[in-house]
């Protein structure tokens, strides 16, 4: 409705105070009392801990405490858990191996937390922890993810046969090798996918406070909504009731998947807090968060497609390998099955598919959920098959992927791992895409780029994402004596705008003021009961649809009110306007709030308020999906690869606010440079983090990208109320293919068909130098 | 950050006098490494004496036919300099692409040649334009100062005051950024002097060096042909996750090239 | 032993007792409670803790609070007018969607302020070149680019 509601490029409601400086980041907040916690972390990535002296550390200035795993033994600490639960064909069930909050025998990864130490100020913590002495017995470490498998590898876990965590497999193995062997033509692609940090820009931190009366724990974090973390604490770790754990994130810098789990560190401080009644905190260093954060991706994956005369794919085979680190984090090991392997064959029809899965235990840290979560992966191995299908067919890139597209009359559309695709048009997404980037005007500037002595190349990437995971959320609205709404949610913005979208929404259905509305989130305690979080591009299709279930449950209540105030049947007023009707007479929703409030202006029997909480529960995921175009220069002599332009088409669904939206293009086409350009976790054969800093791991600066052209295919999802499609993972989804493939176009004078990403000038130099022509042709 | 005891300089002297009678003191210039250095306690030192609020340290000087940069003068001071942008453009264009803005406004040429980080750009310039680095002791060529890793002719209580480059006939800086670092990988100057030639390489080896084999090239014909074929052996370059030497090896003969290709354009 | 501070932030006269290794990030949020600035990382690379010293923009976390005696220092909190009024370069990220998360916006504001005063008319090219120092994980960088260059050319049409 008007220049507030859906579809409205209205300025954000978050940016004055943050822009201003009125953030409140977990370490803006001060606890009365406050005490600082600095961890001792393993040098090693493989080491019996022999013994662990925190005598000298005890003795210095300031120290409270000093903990180690054994500490956690005594107080009958819980473990981490993981819920995943796959078997291989046989029936063997997965290697489970507990993991302790910090390990008593045996470290597993340098950066693990071994010691903490509680002292009066940050510094005397950190002095002190640097004087915690532990004695180990190293021995030799595997942090390779191809080579994790070979038998000469070091096991993690000894108690295992192998570092595989399972072997999972999807289909018919010889009904799909036969149908590889009879194709008109086979493509192989080897692709590893780079390991990534993800890198929020607010350090990892947490601040607890136990409250010995109440016998409860309040822990100030940041997090993509606490309840995960609520419940892990309160009922694995802690032992404690869940009402007796609130988790608070006023603001989070940054969340893109790795914010929700459950990591030692909050752990102790929470420990602590209680263990000396005291509030403990604690401040991540980035080259903490370097070694501990979970990072992301990390695969490798071999995948075969068959195509028949015409160009159509007859089946497909694929082999992953994903290092899962050393432990079992929350998702890890669930990212190809559930992440990637639900959404293949992405957006294009494959008949027949094999898939085998093979998580591997490595002396890393764990991998786990970051922006696109096996989506990114996924859609990779397609968009590389298919470029390498065009090649082997002599099609285009663009008409083989018009040839084998899911059309909109095939959908719904079951994937082979059980998604059902609604809705999607992708031809005309990839036609609308190509004519914004001039796909067919290209060879022009190829051209002028070869009088400056630069390779142009363009390239192009169809993919879909599924989005709105575990579709289920509660959702309350609140109105006051004068009508205005405070929105209660379970979902949490940290970036991605809420309170400006969730105003819009209560604009569009209840007619309050935009200004008029405020947001509750990022607190356990006021979240309506049932509160999921924000992950998984979910929160416009959940949040979004639950805001419009509990506007229509306040206008349902709004009416028996307005009919009562008006003695008219409730049947007979309409709402309109933000106002209820009935024949000529008219009462707003802001006079009917007020009435709701006094027992003795509403219908007997009915409870005072208007003050609604629902809960969202909806069938399926949503399935974004786009295509974008890229071109790229390349220097040959340097290898520099610089990109010229970018164009995004998206189809977000109904695009609720398009200022927003584009920003989340634009966030996660940045990231997805990073993972193809500049961003690559390097350890090296003893398991030491080589990029440990942004001195040495490239996160992309504004310098390494264009101008972004974002626009938008709006296909109304049918999964949801408002036909949303989640747009945060989109952009990190399709820059990686259309950037490699723009890059491997602009070296086709070299016959080179693919560079592994990260595509950083030596690579490509090197490529070039490798290739069969030496000198462009 | 562990401790240490903190000393604000008055004059160079009184530096100096303070840096003897501490244990084990580091100068304080502009912090743009040590700092992170001290942050991550790779480093203990016992005092830091502060050479910032010393104002004869801070300038810029064009004397006939040299500039004489004082050492506590901020990169950014030196990009933008009028005298610097109309004597020595390279110098200046040099200045105006070390690490960030913020980082070039408080980093200065002393704490950079003193430290002599094998991928500084500053040590290029000292050796490409002839220069003569200034201590409260004495003057010392550029050639005689970059002895190794994080290693240079200071001696125990020397003090850098100045840089005193010599004006090129024409001059060209070429770098190769750091991908995540944004240091120089490798960085060439090239300067004309009359019928001779300097050609500098920073970023590349354990210090900065000169490729005489290229500046005899370039002697006999200062063009961009004279030099395409010479290549400094990967053998004496560093390599590491982002760049090979040999890399690094085929970088240097690149950009030695281009550097000729702008003076020569 | 700890050492008497005095300088001027955001306008005011501020006297503090700091240890020598204090940074003047940790002055400006621990003893000014002034939480604004941020801390994103520990080798000088992410521009988080940007504020201007004597005007210029210069990082916190790599300079001693010591090393801002007698100096004038503006930090985020101090760049919005008394009245409220928001600078021309705050007002151009909201209007431009230059910040999602908030945590770089802070640093990134300010070195936005540096570059318009230095390079009043940059071009797209030279402000990315510009924000090299400055980094941001979530927006892309795009509206940043766009904010710094339509509240230069506001700032420079008013000068």
């Amino acid at each position: 409705m008007g220049e507030f509601g859906i579809g409205q490029p209205v300025r954000r409601k978050e940016d004055v105070r943050l822009l201003t400086g009125g953030g409140q980041f977990t370490d803006d907040i001060d606890l009365e009392g406050q005490v600082y916690a600095a961890f001792v972390r393993s040098p090693h990535a493989n080491a019996k801990i022999i013994a662990i002296d925190s005598s000298a550390a005890r003795s210095m200035d300031g120290v409270i405490a000093v903990y180690t795993g054994q500490d956690l033994v005594d107080k009958g600490i819980g473990l981490l858990l993981n819920d995943a639960s796959y078997t291989d064909r046989s029936g063997r069930p997965m290697s489970k191996p507990e993991r302790q909050v910090m390990p008593v025998a045996q470290t597993r990864f340098v950066g693990e937390v071994l010691a903490m130490v509680v002292a009066e100020t940050p510094s005397q913590a950190r002095d002190a922890a640097d004087a915690v002495e532990i004695d180990f017995d190293p021995s030799d470490a595997i942090a390779s993810t191809a080579h994790a498998l070979d038998p000469s590898a070091p096991k993690v876990w000894p108690q295992y046969d192998s570092n595989m965590v399972v072997h999972w497999e999807y289909g018919d193995q010889s009904d799909v090798d036969a149908k590889l062997a009879k194709s008109h033509k086979r493509v192989a692609v080897d692709l590893i996918n780079n390991r990534l940090v993800v890198s929020p820009m607010e350090p990892r931190a947490a601040a607890a406070k136990w409250d010995a009366a109440t016998q409860s724990l309040t822990v100030h974090t940041p997090s993509q909504g606490g309840r995960r973390l609520q419940m892990a604490l309160a009922q694995q770790l802690l032992n404690l009731e869940p009402s007796k754990v609130r988790i608070i994130s006023k603001d989070t810098g940054g969340g893109f998947g790795i914010r929700s789990k459950m990591y030692p560190e909050t752990v102790m401080v929470s420990f602590a807090a209680r263990e000396l009644n005291r509030p403990v905190k604690w401040r991540g260093d980035r080259s903490e968060t370097f070694v501990s954060d979970y990072h992301g991706r990390d695969q490798v994956n071999h995948a075969q497609m068959g195509f028949d005369a015409e160009g159509r794919i007859t089946a497909m085979k694929l082999a992953t390998l994903v290092n899962v680190g050393a432990y079992l984090s929350e998702n890890g090991v669930r990212l190809p099955m559930e992440g990637g392997g639900r959404i293949i064959p992405c957006v294009y029809h494959v008949p027949d598919f094999y898939f085998s899965v093979k998580p591997v235990f490595t002396h890393t840290i764990c991998t786990d959920t970051y922006r696109g979560a096996g989506r990114p992966e996924a859609n990779y191995i397609m968009e590389r098959l298919m470029d390498a299908g065009a090649k082997a067919t002599g099609l285009s890139r663009e008409e083989i992927r018009r040839r084998n597209f899911i059309t909109q009359e095939q959908m719904p559309y079951k994937t082979h791992l059980g998604f059902t695709l609604d809705s999607g048009d992708f031809a005309g997404t990839l036609d609308m895409a190509l004519k914004a980037a001039d796909w067919a005007g290209f060879d022009t500037r190829r051209k002028e780029a070869a009088t400056r002595g630069k390779h142009r190349g363009i390239g192009v990437a169809s993919f879909i994402e599924g989005a709105g995971s575990r579709p289920t959320e509660g959702m309350r609205l609140s109105l006051d004596e004068k009508g205005d709404v405070t929105v209660f949610a379970g979902t949490y913005s940290h970036g991605q705008g809420h309170l400006t979208v969730y105003s819009q929404l209560v604009n569009e259905f209840l007619g309050v003021d935009f200004d008029k509305v405020k947001l509750v989130d990022g607190d356990t305690s006021l979240a309506p009961k049932v509160s999921v979080g924000t992950f998984g591009s979910r929160s416009s299709m959940v949040g979004g649809a639950g805001i419009k279930m509990a506007a229509e449950a306040i206008i349902a209540k709004g009416k028996k009110i307005a009919g009562h105030l008006l003695q008219t049947d409730a049947e007979k007023v309409v709402f309109a306007n933000g106002a209820f009707q009935a024949g000529a007479s008219s009462i707003s929703l802001a006079e009917v709030a007020e009435a709701a409030r006094d027992a003795k202006r509403i219908p007997e029997g009915m409870s005072p308020g208007l003050d609604e909480t629902v809960t969202v529960e909806l069938e399926s995921e949503n399935f974004p999906n786009g295509a974008h175009v890229c071109e790229v220069e390349v220097d040959a002599e340097t290898g520099i690869v610089e990109i010229v332009s970018y164009v995004a088409v998206d189809d977000c669904g109904i695009v609720l606010n398009p200022f927003i939206v584009h920003g989340q293009v634009y966030g996660g086409v940045a990231q997805g440079v990073g993972q193809t350009l500049t961003e690559n976790v390097v350890y090296d054969a003893s398991g030491q983090l080589l990029t440990a800093s942004y001195m040495d791991y490239g996160m992309p600066r504004a310098a390494h990208l264009s101008h972004i052209e974002a626009l938008f295919n709006e296909v109304p999802a049918k999964t949801n109320p408002l036909g949303v499609k989640g747009a945060g993972e989109a952009g990190a989804t399709g820059a990686p293919p259309a950037i490699v493939s723009a890059v491997v176009d602009a070296l086709k004078p070299f016959g080179i068909d693919h560079i592994d990403m990260p595509l950083t000038p030596e690579r490509v130099w090197r490529s070039i130098q490798n290739s069969k022509h030496g000198q462009a042709a | 950050m562990h401790n240490f005891q903190y000393h604000r300089a008055s004059d160079v002297n009184d530096a100096a006098s303070k840096l003897s009678a501490c244990d084990d003191p580091k100068l304080l210039a502009g912090g743009m490494t040590l700092l992170p250095t001290l942050k991550n306690r790779l480093a203990a030192p016992s005092d830091l004496i502060d050479l910032g609020n010393i104002a004869a340290l801070k300038g810029i000087a064009v004397e006939g036919k040299e500039v004489v940069v004082r050492a506590m003068t901020p990169h950014a001071v030196v990009a933008a300099s009028a005298d610097v942008l109309k004597a020595l453009p390279a110098l200046a264009s040099l200045a105006g692409n070390i690490g960030d803005p913020a980082v070039r406004h408080r980093g200065t040429i002393g704490g950079s040649v003193a430290n002599s980080d094998p991928a500084a750009d500053y040590p290029a310039a000292c050796l490409g334009l002839d220069a003569v680095i200034e201590t409260n002791k004495r003057k010392i060529a550029a050639d005689d100062f970059f002895l190794g890793l994080f290693e240079t002719a200071l001696q125990e209580g020397e003090i850098i005051t100045a840089v005193r480059f010599k004006v090129p006939d024409n001059a060209a800086y070429m770098k190769f950024r750091h991908p995540a670092s944004g240091y120089a990988v490798v960085g060439v100057m090239v300067a004309k002097y009359g019928s001779k030639v300097r050609v500098a390489v920073t970023g590349a080896g354990p210090h900065a060096f000169r490729v005489t084999e290229m500046e005899k090239a370039l002697e006999a014909s200062f063009t961009p042909a004279a030099i395409a074929n010479i290549k400094v052996s990967p053998e004496q370059l560093m390599g590491d996750i982002h760049c090979s030497a040999v890399y690094r090896s085929h970088l240097i003969s690149v950009y030695a090239r281009r550097a000729v290709e702008q003076m020569t354009k | 032993m700890d050492i008497d501070v005095k300088m001027t932030v955001n306008g005011k006269a501020v006297t503090g007792k700091v240890e020598p290794r204090t940074l003047l990030v940790q002055f400006i949020r621990e003893h000014l409670r002034l939480t604004g600035t941020h801390v994103g990382c520990d080798t000088t690379q992410c521009g988080c803790c940007v504020v201007h010293v004597d005007g210029v923009a210069m990082k916190s976390c790599t300079m001693l609070a010591v090393q801002a005696e007698g100096r004038s220092v503006t930090t985020i909190e101090g760049l919005a007018a008394a009245d409220g009024t928001l600078h021309p370069m705050q007002e151009a990220f909201r209007e431009h969607h230059g910040l999602q998360c908030g945590f770089c916006t802070p640093g990134m504001v300010m070195m936005g302020v540096d570059i318009a005063r230095r390079l009043p008319n940059a071009d797209e090219k030279t402000v990315r070149h510009q924000l090299e120092g400055n980094i941001c994980r979530c927006t892309g960088y795009q509206g940043i680019v766009e904010a710094i260059m339509d509240a230069s050319a506001k700032m420079a049409a008013k000068a």
